[in-house]
């Protein structure tokens, strides 16, 4: 045999070995709660605590000097290296699970995951540790309790929220001159070629459906049929300028789309930020989106003992302020509507905000929403069925990737 | 024994190399080839079928018309590119003087910035109300309702100005080497300063340009960014939708299906396009910039 004969043995040998080897395992059973629980009973005994913590959190999204973090260093030594390498949560997922799939570390202690279709290929695939509740006195004696009921992790066995926020209409009061009330302003031929629709297929599907008067936790697949109907006949129309992602924002500030859907804390900040308060947001009389952003160990973490430290660290009543103070979504703690009104009282805020942007935020209905609001809101479509899930997605990309 | 060695010694040189293209090149291809035919979904996996085809069929039926759109923008962009490049190499390689590597030098500047970031900066200035349109729909020279974001055309003038270096280096690399004195010689036969520009100098250039086509039309037709970012509903290109396939639906191997389609379509038309033009004048050419 020459050796080029045996080069291409070879060649072939490892083709062959790549085509067949490179099949992606899945799942091989799905885990009970009780599992879980005994999962978590085997291994927090055996962790050890450290002195360091990774956690990897998106752009904007906690006090912009740290404050809360230094706070938390010099309370227990553990030193925390913050990074805002999370753009959305699809591409962070796709960079982690090969990671976590070969049994490696991510280099990440602490992520900050949306309770979407990624939380639930995070928990169904146990790519991420469950907790460890002996761990979190804080948090069990301050979060709001609806937080601790949430459909998308009953029991908090995976993760605890680090915010929440609402989904819903904003506009730009210099051309938007009439006040908007309902979902009848995003299909309004007067604002044609100005409206901006988001990309991501979840928070897509609960506009078409609420357009349709559909209650997106109880559609079936034909209700998204035709909600993906709706918003089709909207984008043909031309009504629709862009697809959106954390882009809007800029666009709807610039001018460039007058009306478009919204998340909550960004307007707020956005008005905050420019000193004017052309930008106005509401949650459609039809109904509006509710999600929350959940911290969550990855598996393969350094620095468990130290991450769940950090979890109940962020439901203190004063580090939590912090963060609400300076992020305006919705906090998981409840006891931070109160510290906010004293600082306002003190004249003082965490970040040397004035009194009148204290006062209208412990008064602003985005960031403690009343019940009747919170009636109106749904959770994103997650269907746990993989087909399903598929289904779904196939059903409100091909709105987008036209 | 020294015979033995001196005969192996270019397979060792060749070593580190081939060993470098083989794993993060041809075994990434194979695995992706491998992708392309499987089934399933990321919670139960992907399995292979050997002969689940149907990704290729359903990548190339269900989106047609985004393949078309990417031919369209990344040859119109291409087109663009031509007649704003030549003008300039031609400038930087005849009157340059010895300033020519400070031109170039200049040309480049804004390529150190990321390519997403300089993208973004056209939204400034093309958004409805911005730099260009803003002045413009305030004296009324257009209608206020016009717009350039959110159109195909802002994401060619996107696609041309990120690939412009690369059309207008290899052009002037030809412009370069033509000999002063072939020029001369054209004058000295009663040629006027058009015809020896026409029989001389385009002549000599064209591979520059062949290869500025190569070097732009790859790139563009396998872009997502300029989409994304500067088109509106309607300028999906099948970059977009690879990318979307990927991350967003996670159907792998639709998204497998499209790379290697996209891949192998970019190789065959590589092929004919050096093929019908002379393959080692391009391909020189590409690689003296």
């Amino acid at each position: 045999m020459s050796r080029r004969d045996l080069f291409r043995l070879g060649g072939a040998a490892a083709g062959g070995l790549a085509l067949s080897g490179c099949a992606i395992p899945g799942l091989a059973k799905t885990v009970t709660p009780a599992q879980t629980r005994a999962e978590a009973a085997r291994f927090w005994p055996k962790q050890k605590p450290t002195r360091q913590l990774s956690f990897a959190n998106w752009a904007s999204y906690i006090d912009p000097n740290h404050q809360s973090l230094k706070e938390f260093t010099k309370a227990t030594g553990i030193a925390v290296s913050y990074s805002e390498v999370i753009e959305d949560d699809n591409s962070f997922y796709a960079k982690i699970d090969p990671i976590i799939r070969s049994g490696q570390a991510t280099g990440y202690d602490i992520m900050v995951i949306t309770d979407g279709f990624e939380f639930v290929d995070l928990v169904e695939l146990q790519e991420v540790v469950p907790l460890d509740h002996a761990m979190l006195p804080t948090f069990s004696k301050n979060a709001i309790p609806s937080f601790k009921r949430s459909t998308f992790d009953p029991g908090n066995l995976y993760s605890v929220p680090w915010q929440s926020g609402m989904t819903g209409i904003a506009w730009n009061t210099k051309y938007v001159k009439e006040p908007i009330t309902g979902l009848d302003a995003l299909w309004d031929p007067k604002y044609k070629g100005k409206i901006g629709m988001m990309q991501d297929p979840q928070e897509l599907a609960n506009f078409g459906l609420f357009r349709l008067g559909i209650d997106p936790d109880h559609a079936t697949e034909a209700d998204w049929r035709k909600a993906a109907n709706v918003l089709s006949a909207q984008r043909n129309a031309g009504f629709v300028r862009q697809y959106y992602d954390q882009s809007y924002l800029n666009a709807l500030s610039q001018g460039d789309v007058w009306i478009t859907m919204a998340w909550s804390g960004d307007i707020f900040q956005q008005n905050q930020s420019t000193g004017n308060n052309d930008l106005q947001f509401v949650v459609p009389a039809e109904g509006g989106t509710i999600w929350t952003d959940n911290m969550m160990i990855p598996k393969g973490a350094q620095n468990p003992v130290s991450a769940m430290k950090l979890m109940d660290w962020y439901y203190r009543p004063d580090i939590a302020a912090i963060v609400t103070e300076n992020v305006q979504y919705i906090p998981a703690c409840a006891p931070v509507r109160a510290v906010i009104e004293q600082d306002a009282k003190r004249k003082k805020g965490a970040n040397g905000q004035t009194q009148a942007t204290l006062k209208s935020l412990s008064s602003s209905p985005l960031i403690f929403p009343p019940q009747a609001e919170l009636r109106r809101t749904r959770n994103y479509i997650t269907p746990k069925d993989p087909k399903t899930a598929q289904t779904f997605k196939n059903i409100f990309n091909a709105i987008t990737e036209v | 024994m020294h015979g033995i060695r001196s005969k192996l010694t270019p397979y060792y040189l060749m070593l580190p190399g081939g060993l470098w293209l083989a794993i993060f090149f041809a075994v990434p291809i194979v695995m992706m080839i491998g992708l392309s035919t499987m089934t399933g979904n990321v919670i139960s996996g992907f399995g292979e079928t050997w002969q689940h085809f149907g990704n290729y069929v359903q990548g190339f039926t269900q989106y047609t018309p985004e393949w078309i759109r990417s031919a369209e923008y990344a040859g119109l962009g291409c087109l663009i590119s031509i007649v704003l490049s030549y003008p300039i190499a031609y400038w930087i390689a005849f009157y340059g003087g010895s300033r020519k590597s400070t031109y170039l030098f200049l040309l480049l500047l804004p390529f150190f910035v990321s390519f997403v970031l300089r993208t973004i900066a056209w939204n400034y200035i093309l958004g409805d109300q911005g730099l260009i349109l803003g002045p413009l729909k305030h004296w009324g020279l257009i209608a206020p309702g016009f717009r350039v974001l959110a159109t195909g055309s802002a994401v060619i003038i996107g696609i041309v100005y990120n690939y412009l270096p690369f059309m207008i280096l290899p052009i002037y690399v030809a412009l370069e080497r033509v000999d002063p004195t072939v020029i001369e010689a054209g004058r000295d036969l009663y040629a006027g300063s058009a015809t020896v520009f026409r029989k001389v100098v385009l002549p000599l250039s064209l591979p520059g340009v062949f290869a500025g086509v190569l070097l732009n039309f790859v790139p563009a037709a396998s872009d997502y960014v300029n989409a994304s970012v500067l088109g509106g509903t309607g300028n999906t290109m099948i970059g977009n939708i690879i990318y979307d396939q990927y991350f967003v639906v996670q159907n792998y191997p639709v998204q497998a299906s499209l790379s290697f389609s996209l891949m192998g379509i970019l190789l065959i038309g590589i092929f004919l396009y050096a093929r019908a033009l002379g393959t080692e004048e391009v391909l020189e050419a590409a690689a003296a910039i």
